[in-house]
């Protein structure tokens, strides 16, 4: 994350020409949007009014803000930054994420790759760049922004430190996401003065108070790095083209226009239970000149947002004539479950929200959920339960290969926690496998010796009809020795029941899942 | 949600039914009783087609797995009814599966060990499955509040439950267009249905893996004598669920102690 401060001013400036020592400020209806580093340090702060700055300090320079000025002006950077590392998405003007690991590759580290965008920024002209590296966008930025003036300009977030980092700042960094400005003053008001103490709530909490983003606010507070977010291809149909005839010169016109397309855009992704946060924008003239760029977004794109973007790309300038398509394609959707704006605006699906949330109420965030298949060997390890509201993840990737799982047909019940067993050959004494997985004596009676864990479970001896195994368990040996090695044994007594048996080394037996 | 002629049809037979001439209680003898009995006869009339109109309100036929469809009451899985499955969760999975692959909303209540693969393989799409392992004491009350918000609840075990009780979820039910599915018995089932004779294949002694189970599954309903039978994979070799002759069988009308039983549970 590369991140220019004060970039409104920056971009000002070099547009008006002033000395860049002079205090400056941008100035958005009454108030300061930002203030040059000079002006800060006559005690200028944003949100000021201007009264109250120009008595400060009478010689102050104010701009009026202009996106689209500032927009304009972060083209060269872009384009410099583009010359080092490929795939740059804006953040915003002033603000630019490019992904660091082939880079950090390439020089060796994650500092030199930092130092190397800086160094391109600075040679567009703009001095004073900061850099932060992190595992998700989030935590990035908010490493550049509490790094200080001073080389190297650049925060690195060791992999996994995020919470650890975020923890110590003040919640206003979390404004953004709340997506109401109130909401900050509303935590601090309890007495969560940094993100810290905001991460330690509990999450059903959080999703009582502040609805779906404190959620996602909680989530990224507590570290959870969205890099290990599954991040899903849109389908092509969601992207949206808009053409011009007669092509239009003026940005205005274009956005007045696209206005519809945008809020189709975006109720398109809502049907299918997405969010945009990347969004690719195309602009083509009509000579042919094409400029494609990609813009990312803290929370997700409202119609109004998409809007905003593609004025800020057509303004950047950069088309030799007046504009004659406009492509909106959704590079980066996440399923957004019920944070999406309007998601639940159907009848049946509002109503099943507020069902299975006012159950959430009553047992607990953690009691009503789905099932999610992910990867692993046995039937315990392969599911996973989300609570409703959160982002259906399995704990391990199934799109790999897991040999040595379960073949099909797969057990109808399986137990959260395997539930203790008998298992006896002819002689009555309890089958054993050795550590070259041959078995004492042909398994004859199965018991379930557990607490009676269900209806109708059989409680007595009963003899097997038919069994397979031992199939050896040998996962994640280095990680828990006490587990020791264990083996897996598929059994059908004769009254028709199946069973899915686990053994250790001490021909201690469970029943992990049944057949039935 | 219902074909606009299906509310006509249900209230003519409510009169095709009612001896409302031969009645010592009709309407033209009623006019002289004293006011008591006519309150009474009104409120035992009106409960009748209260009763009358519950049972033959028709329900919304879901999609149901064609090897399961053919052996239920009606050719299909109906909202507004419970089933009551006794002996398998594979069985009650299967009838959760089709209207589940067409896009229904489900729900799996008090199943803690929900074997949400297996289910997938049949058809169930866990996307849209709502899974309440542990509910709690107050299971009925539970379900209750998900009847409406989901097409079918699959409920574990729910033990001893009172009429009233049930007769409630019942309305609610009806009212909400929601099919209930039950691991166990439930008093006042649209239709019971038991997996018997399980044949487990593929498995030897010592060798082999579980490759599919043969089993009979029987189907008593409600509202005929006959039981219905026929013989299913459940599950197959890929874990879903096929007929193996596709016609099911009539039995011969059940013994009356089969039959007192299933009256009284």
């Amino acid at each position: 994350m590369l991140w220019c401060p004060d970039w409104p001013v920056t971009a000002a400036r070099q547009a008006a020409g002033s000395p860049p020592d002079r205090p400056a400020a941008v100035l958005e209806a009454g108030r300061l949007l930002a203030v040059s580093a000079a002006a800060r340090s006559v005690g200028l702060r944003r949100g000021l009014r201007i009264r109250g700055a120009q008595s400060r300090c009478p010689e102050l320079v104010v701009f009026p803000h202009d996106p689209r000025l500032e927009a304009r002006a972060f083209e060269p950077v872009l384009e410099a930054v583009e010359s080092v590392a490929p795939g740059v998405q804006v953040v915003r003007p002033g603000t630019c994420a490019v992904r660091a690991g082939g880079l950090s590759r390439y020089l060796g580290g994650e500092a030199d790759a930092a130092a190397a965008g800086l160094g391109s920024v600075a040679d567009a002209g703009v001095p004073g760049a900061r850099a932060g590296v992190a595992d998700g966008p989030f935590v990035a930025e908010q490493a550049a922004r509490t790094t200080n003036g001073t080389a190297p300009r650049t925060r690195v977030v060791d992999p996994g430190a995020a919470a650890s980092f975020l923890a110590g700042l003040s919640v206003e960094v979390l404004g953004p996401l709340l997506g109401d400005p109130a909401a900050v003053d509303l935590l601090r008001r309890l007495g969560l003065r940094t993100v810290g103490a905001f991460a330690e709530l509990d999450g059903s909490v959080v999703a009582a108070r502040f609805g779906a983003d404190g959620v996602r606010a909680h989530r990224l507070a507590r570290g959870v790095d969205e890099q290990r977010l599954q991040r899903r291809e849109a389908p092509p149909e969601l992207t949206r083209v808009v053409e011009f005839d007669p092509p239009l010169d003026r940005v205005d016109q274009v956005a007045f226009t696209l206005r519809s397309t945008a809020d189709a855009f975006v109720a398109a992704l809502a049907a299918q239970v997405l969010v945009c946060t990347g969004l690719r924008v195309e602009t083509r003239d009509d000579r042919g000149g094409l400029i494609t760029r990609t813009w990312l977004h803290p929370r997700f794109f409202t119609a109004a947002d998409v809007v905003d973007r593609v004025r800020w790309q057509i303004g950047g300038g950069g088309l030799a004539g007046p504009v004659a398509r406009v492509d909106l394609v959704p590079e980066d959707v996440v399923p957004h479950g019920e944070q999406a704006d309007g998601l639940w605006g159907g009848a049946p699906d509002e109503q099943l929200h507020r069902a299975l949330t006012r159950m959430q109420g009553r047992l607990g965030h953690a009691a009503v959920g789905t099932a999610v298949v992910g990867g692993g060997r046995g039937p315990v390890d392969r599911l996973t339960f989300v609570p409703w509201g959160d982002r259906p993840l399995p704990r391990r990737a199934g799109d790999r290969p897991w040999p040595g799982q379960l073949p099909p047909p797969l057990p109808t019940t399986v137990l959260p926690r395997p539930v203790g067993a008998l298992v006896v050959g002819p002689d009555g004494a309890p089958v054993a496998v050795d550590e070259r997985g041959v078995l004492s004596a042909a398994p004859t009676r199965l018991r379930i010796s557990g607490d009676r864990p269900r209806e109708g479970w059989p409680a007595d001896w009963q003899p097997i009809q038919a069994w397979a195994g031992p199939w050896a368990v040998d996962e994640r040996w280095w990680e828990d020795d006490a587990a020791g090695r264990m083996a897996r044994f598929q059994v059908v007594g004769v009254d028709g029941s199946a069973w899915l048996l686990l053994v250790d080394d001490d021909a201690r037996w469970w029943v992990e899942a049944r057949y039935d | 949600m219902f074909p606009p002629h299906a509310g006509l049809t249900s209230i003519e037979h409510v009169f095709d039914h009612s001896p409302v001439t031969d009645d010592p209680t009709a309407p033209a003898a009623l006019l002289r009783a004293p006011r008591a009995d006519r309150l009474a006869a009104a409120r035992a009339a009106a409960g009748q087609a209260d009763r009358r109109f519950g049972i033959t309100t028709p329900g919304r036929p879901l999609e149901t797995l064609p090897a399961l469809a053919a052996l239920l009451p009606g050719g299909a899985l109906s909202t507004g009814a419970a089933y009551s499955v006794l002996g398998s969760v594979a069985l009650a999975t299967a009838l959760l599966a089709g209207p589940s692959a067409a896009g229904e909303w489900c729900g799996v209540v008090g199943v803690p060990g929900f074997g949400a693969e297996a289910a997938a393989a049949m058809g169930v799409d866990l996307d849209r499955t709502v899974l309440v392992p542990d509910p709690g004491p107050e299971l009925v009350a539970v379900v209750s509040s998900l009847v409406g918000a989901l097409a079918v609840v699959l409920v574990g075990p729910p033990g001893p439950v009172g009429d009233a009780e049930a007769g409630r979820l019942a309305v609610r039910l009806r009212q909400r267009g929601t099919a209930l599915v039950v691991c166990g018995r439930w008093p006042r089932s649209e239709a019971e249905l038991s997996l018997t004779d399980g044949d487990w294949h593929g498995l030897g002694a010592g060798h082999g893996h579980l490759s599919g189970r043969l089993a009979t599954v029987t189907v008593h309903a409600r509202r005929t004598a006959r039981p219905r039978q026929a013989r299913l994979w459940l599950p197959d070799r890929e874990g879903r669920v096929l007929a193996v002759r596709e016609a099911a069988r009539d039995l011969p009308v059940r013994p009356a102690a089969t039959l007192t039983r299933s009256a009284a549970g």
